[in-house]
């Protein structure tokens, strides 16, 4: 903050000390004076061009910038410059591999499931178990979880590198004419496919092997979160 | 109806309000209807003047004089073992279930369910 004024008013137009007074409390004769800067020599903003013709004095000052021809009528816009930055998204300090999260939204709202680790995009890379309690290998933005203080230990487990937030990217497929058949279908569910669902059971394999040292700990995830007469949330300890 | 908790001195109360809720002292004198000198070396008060809207009186007596010391008071409450007293009383067990039950983690809860559930 800045200080106070050194040589306040005592009343409008008459300060309490002198300009002597003042002077010796700034202290600008301590200062080391600085030698000005000698400025570069400016352009010259003409240069003489010789000129024939016998009247025309032969040379002739002409302006070094030559003036634009043309003037907008109106100015056009300039794009405001953006100061923000994209930053890593910060994952919340309760949340470590292993914590055990309640979902609070979507398909899976109050399931309790199993944190692995944050993805590039910010969000959270989750595991039901699927064996547990059906929430498969899964993306879910932070925002939409609480965090227990549960830990599942997940020290020996090494998540695969490839569950990558392109991992979970929907193949984009073509138009294609329909045809009678797959308008028929179209309602039928559509098999998972086969590689994910060998990797859910790669994931959860060593997972499940960690939740059943805890006991109870697999009941407690198949188990969902809910709110009962007296609770209320924000008095909870999760 | 015969009261059988009086304010006099030594009559051990619990403050419900302030910086020291919670927490046992012991009446050392008494000020006037309202009001009294308490001290509680042994849980952490400080010797002040408090007012009866603040505490309240418990089942709890220990035998001192009127005005006795800090250090001297925090001898003859450890003599008296007012901690051991008060932790039999139904009070404190109450007080201690009810900051368990609020501190229980969500997978705390769960077991307790399932504990209870065997009980039937």
């Amino acid at each position: 903050m800045a200080h106070a004024p050194r040589n306040p008013a005592l009343v409008p137009g008459v300060s309490r000390f002198s300009r002597s007074q003042s002077y010796a409390k700034a202290a600008l004769f301590k200062k080391k004076k600085q030698a000005a800067k000698s400025k570069a020599a400016a352009p010259a903003a003409t240069k003489t061009k010789t000129v024939g013709g016998a009247k025309n004095g032969k040379s002739r000052a002409v302006l070094a910038a030559k003036a634009p021809r043309f003037y907008a009528a109106e100015d056009a816009p300039v794009p405001k410059v953006t100061r923000k930055t994209i930053r890593p998204v910060a994952l919340r300090s309760s949340i470590t591999p292993g914590t055990v999260l309640i979902v609070l939204s979507g398909k899976f709202a109050g399931k309790r499931v199993v944190f692995l680790k944050q993805l590039a995009s910010g969000l959270l890379l989750v595991t039901g178990p699927f064996k547990v309690n059906g929430v498969p290998l899964r993306r879910i933005n932070q925002a939409y979880v609480i965090a227990t203080s549960t830990k599942v230990d997940l020290s020996g487990v090494k998540v695969d590198e490839k569950f990558n937030d392109d991992y979970f990217k929907r193949a984009k497929e073509g138009k294609k004419q329909a045809t009678e058949e797959e308008l028929f279908e179209a309602g039928k569910k559509q098999p998972t496919a086969e590689h994910r669902v060998a990797d859910q059971k790669q994931v959860d394999k060593a997972i499940l092997a960690a939740v059943k040292k805890t006991p109870y700990l697999k009941a407690y995830l198949n188990s969902s979160f809910s709110l009962s007469k007296g609770q209320f949330p924000h008095l909870l300890r999760f | 109806m015969v009261f059988s908790r009086f304010v006099e001195v030594g009559r051990v109360v619990l403050i419900t309000y302030g910086p020291d809720a919670g927490k046992l002292a012991v009446i050392v004198d008494i000020i006037d209807h309202s009001r009294v000198l308490v001290d509680g070396p042994t849980t952490g008060v400080e010797r002040q003047a408090i007012s009866f809207k603040r505490a309240t009186l418990t089942d709890l007596k220990v035998k001192v004089p009127r005005t006795l010391g800090t250090p001297a008071l925090a001898k003859a409450l450890e003599k008296q073992d007012l901690a051991g007293q008060w932790k039999k009383t139904a009070w404190a067990k109450k007080i201690e279930s009810r900051t368990l039950r609020a501190q229980s983690s969500d997978f705390d809860r769960f077991k307790l369910m399932i504990a209870r559930r065997k009980v039937g």
